[in-house]
């Protein structure tokens, strides 16, 4: 009898047509009703047809999450970035400066910074993120203690950075000096880590728009980073979220500030050229 | 007792008389649920807001009790109707014994 009424469900559910119920919608951001974004242009050339088409993961979330992100009273993120403008005006350290001190009001000095990180740096000669910068203000000018990669004060202060680039596209360069890491990052994103064996790729170049568990795939674009998640209630840091997704595949992961989630940072930043900034964001 | 705590409310500065609007409040509070433990295995105690109340020209609009398990920055969207113009008065009750209030002048016109 119990067999029988399983055989029943089973070719009901095989007679239902196939669709999917994970694909991206076609709403229109736009914050505060004012900052217009971006969250659906064509591909860069370095893609190399491997996207038809760049995608924010915003319209992968359901109506309500991306009400939340409309509209800054809404968005829980906006507490960190309120909270990251009073650290910023904040003096701090040995040299009693606060970051207003030289740079004023971040919303004329910090315009459009967020779109352009990673970014090489000429005098430390190397690629480095907007917390890898704060850090170094922090360390060289202000005789103030380095933040933890990611952590609470970090990541408000880079919220409100964030915020201050909102719908300006994403425009990182991948040449010249950057080009070194932009091509490790681009190594690490198509290598397969861990038991599973999963690559970036694997999930969200392959199958985004498709269910992964109960969870939409999307193409894990960077530009809502830092991301107000509402699985912890908190914001979250890109190189984190990696961590979280290397640790998914079951490998051994890499540190959050790390040289391999710098560069990867870089190479997926790049993926997402011309998508509007949407920091702070908000997702599951 | 509760640290960074911030009433945050927005509302219309005018309505016309007899209008229904849309009120948004959230404050900022960790609502700790009082069945934690930290890392030491002790019991982290309970601190939350257990009351939040709104009135507009001292008549109540809406008066909730809350409990633990509500999750951190609690956010309340109610709508309220605006016989004439004064003043809301929004106040919210920590288990400290704190009371924080804002309030919003709404115009009728």
């Amino acid at each position: 009898m119990k067999f029988k009424t399983m055989s029943v469900i089973a070719a009901v559910a095989m007679a239902l047509p196939t669709f999917s119920m994970a694909d991206p919608d076609d709403d229109k951001l736009v914050i505060n009703g004012e900052i217009e974004v971006a969250t659906k242009v064509a591909p860069a050339a370095h893609l190399d047809g491997a996207l038809s088409e760049v995608m924010s993961g915003w319209h992968f979330r359901n109506d309500d999450t991306q009400a939340m992100e409309m509209d800054d009273f809404d968005n829980p993120g906006m507490l960190g970035a309120e909270n990251g403008m009073a650290i910023w005006e904040a003096a701090e350290g040995s040299e009693g400066k606060s970051c207003a001190d030289c740079h004023g009001d971040p919303a004329e000095s910090m315009k459009g910074v967020r779109a352009s990180y990673p970014k090489f740096d000429e005098k430390a000669g190397t690629l480095m993120t907007v917390q890898m910068k704060m850090n170094e203000c922090r360390t060289e000018r202000m005789g103030a203690e380095a933040w933890k990669y990611d952590a609470g004060k970090a990541i408000d202060v880079e919220a409100m950075i964030a915020s201050h680039s909102r719908g300006m596209p994403v425009n990182v360069a991948i040449d010249g000096p950057a080009a070194p890491f932009w091509e490790k990052g681009k190594e690490i994103y198509y290598t397969r880590y861990g038991q599973l064996e999963l690559s970036c790729a694997s999930c969200h170049e392959e199958n985004y728009g498709n269910m992964i568990r109960a969870d939409h795939l999307s193409q894990g674009q960077i530009n809502g980073f830092p991301t107000y998640r509402l699985k912890n209630a908190k914001l979250n840091g890109v190189h984190s979220r990696f961590k979280g997704c290397i640790r998914d595949t079951r490998a051994h992961t890499f540190s959050p500030g790390s040289d391999e989630f710098i560069a990867l940072e870089l190479y997926v930043a790049s993926r997402g050229m011309g998508l509007g900034i949407e920091g702070p964001s908000v997702r599951n | 007792m509760a640290s960074g705590v911030k009433p945050r409310v927005k509302a219309p500065k005018s309505a016309s008389a007899g209008e229904t609007v849309t009120i948004k409040t959230l404050i900022s509070h960790k609502m700790e649920s009082g069945l934690r433990k930290d890392k030491d295995g002790n019991l982290i105690p309970r601190s939350i807001i257990n009351r939040f109340t709104c009135e507009f020209n001292g008549k109540s609009v809406i008066d909730v009790e809350m409990q633990p398990s509500i999750s951190t920055n609690p956010y309340f969207e109610f709508e309220a109707t605006i016989p004439e113009a004064g003043d809301m008065k929004l106040t919210w009750y920590d288990d400290d014994g704190s009371v924080y209030e804002d309030s919003k002048s709404i115009a009728v016109g």
